[in-house]
């Protein structure tokens, strides 16, 4: 009832082409960003910002990188993590070897070498389709993480391979309490998702959607493969990298190559998968799902197994996270292969006929 | 009449009162005397290390338990203890991490991450939180140097001490360090962060004795050596040094046995000299060698005081009993003594009966000295080495023990063997005063410790 969009109506190009053309869902965003930025750094304790709402933001900026990729122009990846390794590490060698260099520009340029690992990896999906891509991103993959353990110089020689990120200092100002790095991130994350929407909608947006749908009426219809797919590269990659970058100096602090294995790149397939393949909104849900899931279970699974009157064995509840996750992949593949943000937009289109279906 | 009748109404509010004050009472006591010492057990039970993890995570549950029912805990303070699972994942180890620091009266006495992956990624957070890092034989080797890194403790001995140690072995079995010139040594090595730990202590020691040092990587997972072997029976090595770590090193042993290389010459870092390693080579695993800061066995007084008050009770961790006293579980068990008596030091200092900060317990690490009148007290002399911790100093050892496998059961060679402590110290302080610098730390004054 209250979710309807009568009485609104459009009289310019503008109204109608806003990101959010239905008032309801415009005072409901407003509401969920001042909650994210006013009212949840100061109710929220270190260990939610520190251990779940810092990493949910940034694994949200990952997937939504995949999400271009993947869901938007249709080529697979199971590099992500890779990408994210070049943004960490490239952003820690920006910081040492260079002095004057503030950190956001580390950080960007900690996308952009990410971005340009991105379309070297990128190049055989102007030959390979489906499958064999994903093979040959695996390849990078396992590339850049043995690229990084191989060459000491990447981690300025350290005895181990890893490296230590230093302060994160904007103007003279550090960030350094929970709650001054979850609002640099919330901020950055609002940022690039802001402009993801905008692309994915935008002329470059609709040529990536084309690519995915059929890639050879798309080039009937002029538009230049090898431009679209390097970008769409390029763009993901340049995500993943900020994530990266972010993981390594907002969240963990000291990073290996190792990190960023292949099974984070499985992680983040699967916020995708869950989340919802081709949806902005996906990328974020499906990360809150795979975070904060195992959190839940880890926490409250004995407990509850306990007021039923079962006794779990020890490890059992990383196994149920396991079978569960397994579970719910298969499903949304087969049922529901847009995902949570999928079953959100049904739920909202249900929601304007009711109480009153046709 | 009338006072009777206000006197009946009047009851129930009363006796409610009253009983309201009595449970204020009894849970204000109750919150003042929760005489407990919480100890986070961040570790992994299941996926492909939960051998390790479940061991090691098991002997120091049950050496605490044991503690607990014996004597009532520490002076009568009881060791209380959560599981959170990290699966080995640092994202996960540090969530873990930050989910339990508070728990228990006073926080989080200390952790065992039992990763280096999470060592790293909460080295700079604990310090913070003022809660102790021990990582017993893993974890970042410059924390050695305690006046850099005065949260972390990489207690009994590091990576490069073992190496040394390594060398000095061979040396011994070959009679003499002059023995090692032309000799040829080969470090299979795991391709990892962890693997290549060893190369600049072994290529020293390669300069200084004249030995030939060979490094010969193996990916991850190392189900695959093919290659590796090939090229060691080409070099025709005198010994062969693994740094293994999963299923490397079975596959190891197997290749050794195919290559006919004797496996007495090969010698294995302490993560690839465990039961889950050897066992399932079989018959190839035979006569190798490994290093460890602790031993295998249940024949000693502290295993078996946890398997009368423990296993007897029927509160053990392990659900196979036949684990007991294997040298993860044994590890563990090192661990736990390591804890109850660093809680005990510092209860000492600040207050016997009372359960220590994570703050108070550092002091206590920082202090510890284990000598073998104590060992033996605990009833585990011979079964870990002596340790003595100072502020300069975090590692507090350095030695380890050299055991061969006989096909059932870990037999020991040799008794407790020194690293060249010159050389490996000089090399921690050389890294920590690097690091000092690229984080702009000042080093600790030791002198004005007390």
């Amino acid at each position: 009832m209250l979710y309807r969009e009568a009485g609104q109506f459009k009289a310019t190009y503008a109204e109608d082409q806003q990101i959010f053309p239905i008032r309801q869902d415009r005072i409901a965003i407003t509401a969920l960003l001042l909650v994210a930025f006013l009212v949840i750094p100061f109710v929220a304790s270190d260990y939610w910002l520190k251990a779940i709402l810092i990493p949910f933001l940034i694994f949200s900026l990952a997937a939504l990188g995949l999400n271009i990729l993947t869901g938007y122009a249709g080529q697979l990846s199971l590099g992500t993590a890779g990408f994210m390794a070049v943004g960490a590490f490239a952003a820690y060698n920006f910081e040492l070897r260079v002095e004057w260099m503030p950190i956001l520009v580390s950080w960007a340029l900690g996308g952009l070498a990410a971005a340009l690992v991105g379309i070297v990896f990128g190049l055989p999906s102007l030959r390979i389709k489906g499958f064999y891509l994903a093979v040959a991103t695996l390849a990078a993959q396992f590339f850049i993480v043995w690229a990084l353990t191989k060459f000491p110089w990447f981690s300025n020689y350290s005895s181990s391979g890893v490296i230590t990120t230093g302060k994160t200092e904007i103007f003279g100002y550090v960030f350094d309490s929970p709650r001054e790095k979850y609002l640099l991130v919330l901020a950055i994350v609002v940022l690039m998702a802001l402009a993801a929407k905008n692309m994915v909608r935008s002329e470059t947006g609709r040529a990536w959607m084309a690519v995915r749908d059929m890639d050879v009426a798309a080039e009937v219809v002029g538009i230049r493969m090898m431009h679209t797919k390097l970008l769409a590269f390029a763009v993901s990659s340049f995500y993943c990298g900020v994530a990266g970058a972010l993981y390594a100096y907002a969240y963990i602090g000291t990073v290996e190559p190792e990190g960023f294995n292949l099974d984070l790149s499985f992680r983040i397939l699967f916020m995708i998968i869950i989340g919802g393949v081709g949806s902005i909104l996906g990328s974020f849900l499906g990360a809150g799902f795979i975070i904060l899931f195992p959190i839940f279970l880890n926490s409250y699974a004995d407990p509850i197994a306990h007021a039923l009157g079962i006794d779990l064995p020890p490890g059992m509840t990383s196994n149920l996270e396991l079978m569960i996750f397994g579970a719910l992949i298969i499903f949304f593949l087969a049922v529901e292969p847009h995902g949570l943000a999928r079953l959100w937009q049904i739920g909202k289109e249900k929601l304007r006929l009711w109480p009153f279906p046709h | 009449m009338k006072a009777s009748i206000l006197g009946r109404s009047l009851r129930p509010v009363a006796a409610t009162l009253a009983a309201a004050a009595i449970g204020l009472g009894a849970s204000g006591a109750a919150h003042a005397q929760a005489k407990e010492q919480f100890i986070p057990l961040t570790g992994y039970w299941v996926g492909p290390y939960a051998a390790g993890g479940s061991g090691f995570f098991g002997g120091m549950v049950d050496y605490l338990t044991m503690l607990n029912e014996r004597d009532g805990g520490v002076n009568g303070v009881k060791f209380t203890f959560e599981k959170c699972e990290t699966e080995y994942n640092n994202a996960r180890g540090v969530e873990c991490y930050e989910r339990l620091k508070k728990k228990g009266p006073t926080g989080a006495t200390l952790v065992h991450p039992l990763s280096t992956g999470i060592t790293y990624s909460i080295l700079e957070k604990a310090p913070q939180d003022k809660v102790p890092i021990i990582s017993m034989g893993y974890g970042r080797t410059d924390a050695a140097d305690g006046r850099v890194f005065p949260w972390v403790f990489p207690l009994i001995t590091t990576y490069w001490s073992q190496a040394s140690a390594m060398i000095n072995y061979i040396a011994k079995k070959e009679g003499g360090h002059d023995k090692l010139k032309g000799k040829k040594i080969v470090l299979l090595y795991h391709d990892s962060a962890y693997g290549k730990e060893p190369h600049a202590v072994l290529q020293d020691e390669a300069k200084r004795h004249g030995f030939d040092l060979t490094l010969i990587a193996v990916a991850h997972p190392g189900n695959e050596q093919g290659a590796q072997w090939q090229q060691i029976r080409q070099i025709r090595p005198d010994y062969v040094i693994l740094w293994g770590w999963g299923v490397m090193n079975p596959t190891a042993l197997k290749a050794a046995q195919k290559t006919g290389f004797p496996r007495e010459k090969m010698i294995g870092v302490w993560w690839a000299g465990a039961e889950e390693d050897t066992i399932p080579a079989g018959d190839a695993a035979k006569g190798y060698v490994a290093a460890g800061f602790n031993v295998a066995g249940t024949n000693y007084p502290v295993i078996r005081e946890i398997q009368k008050y423990v296993y007897g009770k029927g509160k053990g961790e392990m659900d196979d009993k036949s684990r007991v006293g294997s040298i993860y579980y044994n590890r563990g068990v090192v661990a736990g003594i390591i804890t109850a008596e660093a809680v005990r030091l510092a209860q000492e200092r600040f207050g016997k009966g009372q359960p220590m900060t994570g703050e108070q317990v550092r002091w206590g690490i920082e202090r510890l000295n284990i000598d073998n009148a104590r060992l033996k007290q605990l009833g585990a002399e011979g079964f870990m080495p002596p340790l003595k911790v100072t502020c300069q100093d975090h590692e507090g050892s350095g030695l380890v023990k050299f055991q061969e496998w006989d096909g059932k059961q870990w037999k020991v060679l040799t008794d407790w063997i020194e690293p060249d402590r010159k050389l490996v110290r000089d090399k921690i302080e050389a890294s920590a005063a690097a690091y000092a610098k690229e984080k702009g730390i000042a080093l600790r004054d030791c002198s004005k410790e007390n």
